[in-house]
């Protein structure tokens, strides 16, 4: 439930609904950022991802802690699941 | 069993030198009761065997983070109510789908022909409003501070793209009203709190203070790492040894002191506080939950649809109630195990890997499984 899952900002798309792509061990979805408008973020960095809205930003160090946890917890799989999940792309069909 | 697992952990050295600190600081004439309050710590605590690191009169005590295992079965039938509505799409994650009403999970009612679907974001259920304007749909939001701010934001984006399809069914929750229920619960006696990791991410670390301040309590807001919690541990026993009560981060690199302003901020634009609101085990908390505020009127279930307000007890038998409040251990329960499983829960502490029952179960099965 309280699933938190770090990924790289691979891209920020150019409008104001405060969209970002993110890079979850290779997978991409797109995911809200909206949540940390006030941080700045930028191509590059690090997030810890919550129910598809990015709640904080972390190292990369704390990225790889944090990833290494899930393998640990044995929920790398469901976390991989819940990011494949996200299908809220407003501009894309319906998946 | 605990070497085993110590030789995995990154730090395995500090592992043990914490664990050490922890057994040189106590004071072995006095039973500590710790509580994680954050059900993710439960979680974490028992697939590391973490209470196999700490002295023997250092008691976990597991809390009520667990947002699904909080929810009254009254609230699941409201749910559930609207769910059969033929114009209506249900939407839930999936913790949710498999917790019992009276007449059932969401999955059996699906499999009964109600439109109910599994998402992992509230983003998803606007997202399938968007596609299909001819229906209702219904998110069953759930979740503490951790969550809430996504729900907000995604009522806000209902309300700038002009979505009327969409609704929301808030069953919000807010940690620090269940943490001064169980300071001013009669039958508790807690020495210190592990506070939780990421809903603190939301609020922040000074919110917390009041227990520290008023009651006396330490608490130490803490990650997930095996590391994170014997360290939280260490510092807690710290605290009560130099005869301290504040609050203190183990979780900086996370959690900034006043929290997430931007969160907080969309948080407060959509919800407001419930006068009073059930939990399961708690019974009625006074300013412990959030409802939309008149305002978002409209994208309102509750006001939609007129949700009856069931309450309904929970089955005799499952003392969920005094596990949740730390009265009982997960296996002291009748049906612990025996009626009560994960694949067939009673109550809802068995149905998330968060809940003090489920996680208890599979530790128990994992240690079965490397021959304990």
């Amino acid at each position: 439930m309280c699933l938190a899952i770090p990924g790289q900002i691979v891209e920020l798309f150019d409008d104001d609904h405060h969209y970002a792509m993110v890079d979850v061990s290779g997978v991409r979805r797109k995911i809200n950022i909206g949540l940390l408008k006030n941080e700045g973020i930028r191509l590059g960095d690090w997030v810890l991802i919550h129910v598809g809205f990015a709640m904080s930003k972390i190292s990369e160090e704390q990225a790889n802690e944090q990833l290494r946890l899930l393998r640990m917890l044995g929920e790398s799989d469901e976390a991989m699941q819940e990011v494949m999940g996200y299908r809220f792309d407003e501009h894309g069909k319906e998946g | 069993m605990t070497m085993k697992y110590v030789d995995e952990f990154r730090d395995s050295e500090l592992i043990l030198k914490t664990s050490e600190e922890i057994r040189r600081l106590v004071d072995p004439n006095y039973h500590y009761r710790i509580m994680e309050v954050c059900g993710g710590h439960t979680f974490s605590i028992f697939r590391f065997g973490l209470q196999n690191l700490l002295p023997e009169n250092i008691e976990l005590v597991h809390g009520p983070g667990c947002p699904v295992c909080v929810l009254p079965m009254g609230r699941m039938d409201d749910g559930l109510s609207i769910a059969r509505q033929s114009d209506v799409i249900f939407t839930a994650f999936g913790d949710v789908m498999r917790v019992p009403g009276r007449l059932g999970t969401p999955l059996e009612l699906r499999a009964k022909g109600a439109d109910i679907r599994m998402i992992y974001s509230p983003l998803d259920a606007l997202k399938i409003a968007i596609d299909h304007p001819d229906r209702k749909v219904v998110l069953f939001a759930i979740g503490f501070e951790t969550t809430a701010p996504s729900t907000a934001l995604t009522l806000l984006r209902a309300r700038e793209l002009n979505v009327p399809n969409f609704f929301v069914f808030s069953n919000h929750v807010l940690i620090l009203p269940a943490i001064r229920a169980i300071l001013d619960s009669p039958d508790m006696r807690i020495d210190g709190f592990i506070g939780p990791g990421h809903c603190s991410a939301v609020i922040g670390a000074r919110p917390y203070e009041f227990i520290a301040k008023n009651y006396g309590k330490p608490v130490v807001i803490s990650g997930f790492e095996p590391l994170d919690l014997l360290q939280s541990i260490l510092m807690l026993v710290k605290q009560m040894r130099e005869g301290r009560s504040e609050v203190e981060n183990q979780y900086s690199r996370v959690v900034p002191s006043d929290g997430n302003i931007s969160a907080l901020k969309a948080m407060n634009e959509v919800f407001e506080v419930r006068p009073f609101f059930e939990w399961r085990g708690l019974g009625f908390i006074s300013q412990s939950a959030l409802k939309l505020r008149p305002e978002f009127s409209r994208w309102d279930a509750e006001v939609h649809f007129q949700v009856e307000g069931v309450r309904v007890t929970d089955p005799k038998a499952a003392q969920c109630g005094e596990v949740l409040k730390g009265v009982l251990k997960p296996h002291q329960c009748k049906l612990f195990g025996k009626e009560c499983t994960p694949e067939h829960p009673v109550g809802a502490l068995m149905v998330s890997s968060e809940g003090a029952c489920a996680a208890y179960y599979h530790h128990v099965h994992l240690r079965q499984a490397v021959g304990e």
